[in-house]
């Protein structure tokens, strides 16, 4: 409705003006060497699991913890590097579920079978234990949100301390459909403020830090 | 919080009594300039001063309100600072008084009156330094923080580092300390059972500390206060700092 | 809203119900105390604050300029923008997107603004099944309640009432106050509900200008879950959340959850951006955004209630307020409860029906003092107490609503009394006399007696006994 959109606009811009401050200084919190010590403790202290893990080796790390788990089904990307690396690794493996068609077409096993889903991460944020997810062609929304685990891969070469620097560059570079910024596994506090985890969103987050 | 700026100790003082005060618990105001005087300061209060005129302000009847700081201002005309048995008061002159005089002819009188203006704990301890000697009996107390004292006034500490001077004196912390007691002025009346609910809560934090008296700024959670304790008949007693200080170093 | 300035009416039955208010009590203590712990240093909260205010003060100084920054980055993204003056109009505009989808389920995520617009009484009206998702909302939804939080919905109930809830209304649960057991059967529930909804509709915490980016932040799920999984996506907000730049949102990120809840961030922060682009394979393929107005236009035009535009809904204000905590959301009647709702209310609805609404605290400042984008909430309360009483020409809606002949009266009589020295002499010398003699029952005195024993009247004023002293007069 433009007539709607004219006459707010319109009273907005008959209002007094008033002045627009200059934005005083603000210091984040910076960790320096102890950003990895940083962002593992917030990260575990919302309930996510975190192991420590080297490029060359964590396809097996993950293959034996997955192992320990009995976990049958894992959705990957197989566009990203990633996802590559991992088919590569785990070859033929009956637990690969590739996340390589549209949602519509895959749907009931996505929304049902899948037990796990992993990701990359752009970064991290040591202040919060916080991963960024920039979903893409290649690695849709919903791998981190329908099965009940989260597996992230970080380079704890591209954490940084605080949300102020890792913003620094994504308005000129072009926001994703969905940035996202990930810091535990699903929880709520709503009945009697206890907590539960794994309301609607994974129920556990298991993060790989690779140095 | 204002961080006022400290005055010199000063040879003479104004003090303005408040209308609670003056009505109900003169005692409290003849304390407070006792105490002054005790530090060889000299006390001179106006004949003419009356109210603040927060109540009207609260309600909203600003030209009532400026009326009645007007008369205020006029009573104070010499360049000594104001001292106020009272947060609540004290705020309302230092802080209230610009806003209702912005833009206004009388905002510069005004603003400079209201600079003038300490809250009298806060004057004791940063301006004159009082030391005090307790010549009391033991006793258990806590102090009740006022609203406006706290958060306008900026007085947190300075009563009780004024009571925990005081040898015989235990002050036991109430962690419910800033915690309105309900009063509010004309909240008592117009939502009463909210404010009924406040002040027995209030009440019980009290006794919880196991203090047998609650000491106080502001003699509006003072009435209210011990007006509660009194209509349920407990023991607590309650009483102005001023009084209580001055009854300590007395003896009493 | 109905005119029902009845504060005091509802107070009652709320006052009467020990349960909610300890309820209540402890929840708040719990929050209040989880917020002091994120912010330890008093130098680093100032700092923090003060950037947040004016992030909050400097966007909405540019309000029309960024909005329609906002709305031209949306529509080059994709995301189609709408404005709405009304609920009423806003109501409209979401059925219209929802019947040319021919949708018939929707699922929300937590929304203020949607509450506001009653939209799901609406959309109910015309066939369409709105389910919250939010596990508080979910809650409260099955109740037939209005939510008593704006962040924790259903904070007035317990464990037996949501248990009870439960076994009642989702076939085949038993019932169990486990509160494990009680997520895993909405998670159950829900997950249907999100696999097979036609369209998602969401609130918004932020919107940023320059990029055209809409923050949502959540603890749970549904979110993401309302956001992603249906084709379409609605997007409902108010017009004040816009933000200049992408770097405003990390102070305001870093305050909110904190004052909130007392996490450093929530679970998950989305920032949508477009809907689904040309290869990906999830996601909405039509996203909207809809911008209320709803009598925040008329506030901007006042430069003091302004700021109450800057709010960040993160509710340490009624976390901290002793009359919210005594009373409970339910008593403030509309969408938006604590000192929020009691200076946000009257101007939105207007005095005449909320005019009782700012009188409903005693300037205590708890909130002000928390507040972390700095509203003078406590002088926006007075300020709006005046316009009950002496309206500023078409400032607020309904202004002068609660004028009455008494009380004007009153005031005079009081101003007469407390200007003139002589008057103010005689005034005391008589009450000083007779006062003791009044009886308990006159107005005002009964309400005060009802709890407290009548004030007694010295029989000397100060004044008196100052002149009787010696004491200087100038």
């Amino acid at each position: 409705m433009s007539d709607a959109r004219l006459r707010i606009l319109s009273r907005l811009k008959a209002a007094p003006p008033r002045p627009a401050p200059a934005l005083p200084e603000w210091v984040p919190p910076t960790y320096g060497e102890g950003r990895i010590e940083r962002f593992v403790a917030m990260l575990e202290a919302n309930h996510a699991e975190v192991h420590h893990v080297t490029a060359s080796g964590w396809p097996a790390t993950l293959d034996a913890l997955l192992a320990a788990r009995g976990l049958r089904t894992l959705l990957f990307a197989p566009g990203t590097p990633l996802g590559a690396r991992l088919a590569e690794a785990w070859g033929d493996d009956q637990r690969l579920l590739p996340y390589d068609q549209p949602v519509e077409a895959l749907k009931p096993t996505l929304v049902h079978d899948a037990e796990a889903g992993i990701t990359a991460a752009k970064g991290g944020i040591a202040e919060t234990g916080t991963l960024i997810l920039w979903p893409s062609v290649a690695e849709p929304r919903l791998m981190s949100l329908l099965p009940p685990l989260h597996i992230v891969v970080v380079e704890a070469a591209t954490l940084v301390d605080n949300l102020a620097q890792a913003v620094t560059g994504w308005a000129q570079g072009g926001m994703p459909t969905n940035a996202l910024l990930i810091s535990g596994p699903s929880k709520t506090a709503d009945i009697e403020q206890t907590l539960a985890y794994g309301v609607h969103g994974p129920k556990e987050l298991m993060v790989l830090i690779v140095t | 919080m204002p961080d006022h700026a400290r005055p010199q100790r000063p040879d003479k003082v104004y003090f303005f009594g408040t209308c609670l005060i003056d009505l109900f618990y003169p005692g409290a105001g003849l304390a407070g300039m006792e105490l002054l005087r005790r530090e060889g300061v000299e006390v001179v209060f106006p004949q003419g001063q009356s109210c603040c005129g927060q109540p009207a302000r609260n309600s909203g009847f600003f030209d009532e309100a400026r009326a009645v700081a007007l008369r205020q201002v006029d009573s104070f005309p010499e360049d000594w600072p104001i001292v106020v048995p009272s947060g609540s008061c004290a705020g309302m002159m230092r802080v209230h008084y610009p806003q209702l005089f912005e833009g206004r002819p009388e905002a510069a009188r005004v603003e400079a009156f209201a600079a003038r203006v300490f809250e009298l704990s806060w004057f004791l301890v940063h301006v004159l330094e009082l030391k005090l000697l307790d010549k009391g009996p033991p006793v258990t107390v806590t102090w009740h923080g006022a609203c406006h004292s706290v958060r306008e006034m900026g007085v947190v500490d300075e009563p009780k580092a004024l009571l925990r001077q005081l040898a015989n004196v235990t002050l036991v912390e109430n962690p419910r300390e800033q915690e309105c007691c309900g009063f509010g002025g004309t909240f008592s009346v117009r939502q009463p059972e909210i404010s009924a609910a406040m002040v027995a809560d209030k009440v019980a934090s009290i006794e919880a500390t196991g203090a047998t008296s609650v000491v106080s700024g502001d003699c509006g959670c003072l009435m209210n206060i011990t007006g509660a304790v009194d209509k349920a008949n407990k023991p607590l007693k309650g009483r102005h700092l001023a009084e209580f200080l001055l009854e300590r170093c007395h003896g009493a | 809203m109905e005119p029902d300035p009845d504060f005091a009416g509802r107070a009652h039955v709320a006052l009467g119900d020990s349960k909610l208010r300890a309820n209540f009590r402890r929840a708040m203590d719990g929050l209040m105390a989880k917020r002091k712990a994120q912010f330890p240093d008093p130098a680093a909260w100032a700092q923090l604050r003060a950037r947040g205010a004016a992030v909050r003060a400097r966007s909405l100084a540019r309000l029309p300029e960024l909005l329609e920054k906002l709305e031209a980055k949306c529509r080059a993204n994709g995301i189609q923008v709408h404005w709405a003056e009304t609920p009423a109009e806003g109501n409209s505009i979401v059925l219209d997107i929802l019947k040319r989808h021919q949708a018939r389920t929707v699922i929300k995520g937590k929304s203020m603004v949607t509450e506001e617009m009653h939209l799901n009484a609406h959309l109910e009206a015309n066939g369409i099944e709105a389910v919250e998702t939010d596990l508080g909302e979910y809650i409260i939804q099955l109740a037939h309640q209005a939510p008593s939080h704006i962040v924790m919905p259903c904070i007035h109930m317990n464990k037996g009432e949501i248990a009870t809830l439960f076994e009642a209304n989702i076939p085949g649960q038993p019932y169990t106050e486990d509160v494990d057991a009680l997520t895993a059967a909405a998670r159950r529930v829900l997950r249907e509900r999100f696999a097979a909804a036609d369209a998602g509709i969401s609130g918004a915490n932020f919107l940023v200008a320059e990029t055209g980016t809409v923050v949502l932040i959540e603890n749970e799920g549904n979110g993401r879950m309302s956001t992603t999984l249906p084709p379409l996506h609605i997007a409902v907000t108010g017009i004040e959340k816009v933000v200049e730049s992408l770097d405003d949102v990390p102070p305001l990120l870093a305050l909110l959850p904190r004052s909130a809840t007392g996490q450093p961030i929530t679970t998950y922060v989305n920032m949508i951006s477009s809907p689904r682009r040309e290869g990906e394979k999830d996601g909405p393929t039509e996203v909207h955004l809809v911008l209320l107005d709803n009598g925040r236009s008329r506030v901007y035009g006042d430069l003091e209630l302004a700021d109450t535009l800057r709010c960040i809904r993160c509710g340490a204000c009624m976390n901290h307020c002793p009359v919210y905590t005594r009373v409970g959301g339910h008593t403030y009647n509309f969408v938006y409860p604590g000192p929020i709702g009691k200076i946000l209310t009257p101007q939105i609805e207007g005095l005449d029906c909320a005019g009782d609404q700012p009188h409903a605290s005693t300037l205590c400042g708890a909130c002000a003092e928390v507040c972390p984008v700095k509203i003078p909430l406590t002088d926006i309360l007075v300020r709006l107490r005046q316009e009950g009483v002496r309206p500023t020409s078409g400032a607020v809606k309904g202004g002068g609503a609660n004028r009455s002949a008494v009380e004007a009266l009153v005031w005079r009589g009081w101003r007469a009394m407390y200007a003139s020295p002589l008057l103010y002499r005689l005034a005391t010398r008589a009450l000083a006399l007779v006062g003791n003699w009044l009886p308990a029952g006159l107005p005002m005195l009964k309400e005060w007696t009802s709890v407290r024993v009548k004030p007694r009247f010295a029989a000397k004023s100060l004044h008196q006994l100052a002149k009787e002293k010696g004491i200087k007069d100038e």
